[in-house]
């Protein structure tokens, strides 16, 4: 077990700089996710803390030791590729075992660790096998096994899950977490899928375009996200960004919302909500989750940042659990989270609460969180 | 259960038909005049199946080809194996430790290929007695493995990107280094890529005519050059150079006869699957 430090790393391939000075501190036995969209680096930063690329510049730390010029097999990590990257000509017993072989650990010790491995994977009865002959699952947790049995510093995970159909990816998901906290080993884990990150992370790190956009806790990512792209990257629906202009009511600030049923709303927005001050007689984002637009909240009466709206419902989404209702405001398609039963028919028109104590607001132009 | 054949079919096949009856011709010919006795041969009666079958003429053959026949194993078996093994690491290194300047090398390496190989015969020559190997098998094998590498290299190293990288990468992490990977990761995954290309040299080498009778004496003549004096006398005894050619060709014909289907899916597949 080992703490993990990135600082300023930048990477470049030939002229193109693909990461542009990623810091991140994980402490010993963190499971920190990176997430983000295709391309935005993940893998290239990943590759760079296993060592298999090299660092343009900046410097990674596993443990208290700079490891930019160590080879990948003395920086005591292992990883576990999106295709699993099983070899193919050995069996199962020789794929965990091959790491520890070319290190010359002891035979007697190597079969023990297998046996170890093994049991703790369930997957004792496959050893003799060749990889072609397993199921997607099972070769996932062959893959695992392979990396749990070196017992390194540090674990790399790249999109390990992405191969599976959607059942197994959650049980897996399950799993994953189940032996971090048994092994209790440090986690780096590449995915581009926003609930994985959510429900795996101790630390979540958001990144787009070779930069890291917010480092952060899981739940700390979801409620304040620092801009916009990273508001409506994590959640699932996305949070519902209204552009709205800023009004002065008495001395405070509101928005204006308009529904089209009614005549446009002025909502005012407390001080300790956001400081709009400097934008009033223009525009922001408004933010606001999907389940914080719903039939009714049990404080709504007592709350003054909870206002009724009045809406036209165009399409109605059930999930389940909940139906997601969609209307317009300012002329933007807003999705809400209803109970089922409330829910009215596409056509109709409902009345909706929208709950503003945590609502966020973006700047228009840099996407940025305002204060 | 009848089923219909179309009438474009019926002239394909007929095509077909003809063309192998085309190319079979000449094997015809071969055989059947092996077959005679030489007083049998002549120009009417040369389409004609023997009245009586002289095996004879194959010893006779043998005879004379005999250490030719060696040669040509020899020089074929070990140029085959050292080409494709110098290929296959050739190829590994250019689709999995690309390194700066690795694919102009590469592109180098494949204008080797589209050299004529007769263009180079007299350097080739001056080289050979320079390094004092001219003359007998060894200069020919080596001349051999040098000429075959860039084709060797091209297949394994279309070979070798269809190895997903994240296999070498893999077994980076787990310590092994360059020649580790490649006996126990690379070379067990190549069985395809190695059929297509001994293949390949196989047939070359074995047909390869000109550098044999200009660069060995002639103890060391490989096979072409052998049949190729058998008929070059004057009054010749057809028999004899028939049979030889047979014992020329068999060879090769039984190579693809045996790995044929390889080579075909060594071409076609993707043969590796995780
Ligand atoms: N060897 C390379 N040479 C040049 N460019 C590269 C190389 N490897 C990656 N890149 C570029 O770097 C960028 C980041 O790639 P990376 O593989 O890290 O993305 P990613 O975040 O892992 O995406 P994905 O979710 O699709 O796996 C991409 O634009 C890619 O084209
Ligand atoms: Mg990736």
């Amino acid at each position: 077990m080992a703490s993990l430090s990135i600082n300023n790393v930048t990477k470049s391939f030939g002229s193109t700089e693909v990461l542009k000075g990623i810091n991140i501190n994980i402490d010993s036995g963190e499971f920190l996710v990176l997430v983000g969209p295709s391309g935005c680096g993940k893998s290239t930063l990943l590759n760079l803390i296993a060592g298999l690329e090299t660092i343009t510049s900046g410097e990674i730390l596993i443990g208290d030791r700079v490891v930019n010029e160590i080879s990948p097999k003395d920086r005591d990590i292992a990883m576990v590729f999106q295709n699993y990257a099983l070899y193919p000509n050995m069996s199962i017993r020789k794929n965990i075992s091959f790491g520890l072989e070319t290190r010359k650990v002891p035979r007697k010790e190597i079969e023990e660790t297998v046996n170890r491995v093994a049991t703790l994977l369930q997957i004792g009865e496959l050893l003799d096998r060749k990889p072609a002959q397993l199921s997607g699952g099972q070769r996932q947790r062959v893959a695992m096994g392979r990396a749990i049995a070196r017992n390194p510093e540090v674990f790399l995970f790249d999109e390990p899950l992405s191969n599976l159909d959607a059942k197994l990816r959650v049980e897996m998901r399950t799993e994953i977490k189940h032996l971090h906290q048994r092994i209790n080993t440090t986690i780096v884990y590449v995915t581009h899928d926003q609930i994985e990150a959510m429900t795996m992370a101790d630390r979540i790190a958001i990144m787009k375009d070779g930069i890291v956009q917010q480092f952060d806790t899981p739940q700390q990512v979801y409620d304040n996200p620092s801009n916009m792209f990273v508001a409506g990257f994590i959640g699932s629906p996305s949070m519902n960004f209204i552009e709205c202009s800023v009004k002065t009511e008495g001395n405070q600030s509101a928005v204006e919302l308009n529904t089209g049923t009614e005549t446009p709303q002025q909502l005012v927005i407390p001080p300790e909500v956001c400081q709009l001050e400097a934008y009033r007689e223009k525009s922001v984002i408004l933010g606001v989750r999907p389940e914080k637009i719903a039939h009714g909240f049990p404080d709504q009466d007592a709350n003054p940042s909870i206002h009724a709206l009045q809406c036209k419902v165009s399409v109605i989404e059930p999930t389940g659990p909940d139906t997601l209702v969609i209307v317009m405001i300012n002329e933007k398609a807003v999705t809400c989270r209803v109970q089922p039963a409330e829910a009215s028919q596409p056509g109709e028109e409902m009345t909706l609460m929208i709950d503003l104590s945590k609502a966020i607001f973006f700047d228009p132009d840099s996407g940025r969180r305002i204060a | 259960m009848k089923t219909q054949i179309s009438p474009g079919r019926l002239i394909l096949y007929s095509l077909l038909i003809l063309m192998v009856i085309v190319y079979l011709i000449p094997v015809y010919m071969t055989i059947i005049t092996a077959l005679k006795f030489p007083e049998d041969i002549n120009l009417l009666t040369s389409w004609d199946f023997p009245d009586r079958i002289n095996w004879g003429s194959f010893s006779q053959a043998y005879d004379k080809l005999g250490p030719n026949l060696t040669n040509s194993i020899i020089l074929t078996i070990t140029a085959t194996i050292l080409s494709t093994l110098l290929g296959s690491l050739n190829g590994y290194v250019f689709s999995k430790w690309k390194f700066r300047g690795s694919e102009t090398i590469f592109t180098l390496f494949l204008f080797g290929m589209f050299i004529p190989y007769q263009i180079i015969l007299i350097p080739l020559f001056q080289v050979l007695r320079a390094l004092n190997i001219y003359g007998g098998l060894p200069g020919l094998i080596l001349a051999h493995v040098v000429y075959g590498i860039p084709i060797t290299s091209l297949i394994f190293r279309n070979f070798y990107a269809q190895i997903p990288t994240g296999l070498i990468k893999s077994a980076q992490l787990d310590g092994a280094g360059f020649f580790r990977i490649y006996c126990r990761i690379v070379f067990p995954l190549s069985a395809p890529g190695f059929v297509v290309a001994s293949i390949w040299q196989f047939t070359q080498i074995w047909n390869e005519f000109l550098w044999g009778i200009c660069l060995t004496r002639h103890t060391s003549n490989p096979i072409t050059v052998g049949l190729a004096q058998l008929a070059g006398g004057q009054a010749v005894n057809w028999n004899m150079p028939m049979a030889g050619s047979i014992m020329a060709g068999l060879p090769v014909v039984l190579v693809y006869i045996f790995l044929g289907k390889y080579f075909i899916r060594g071409l076609l597949e993707g043969a590796i699957k995780e």
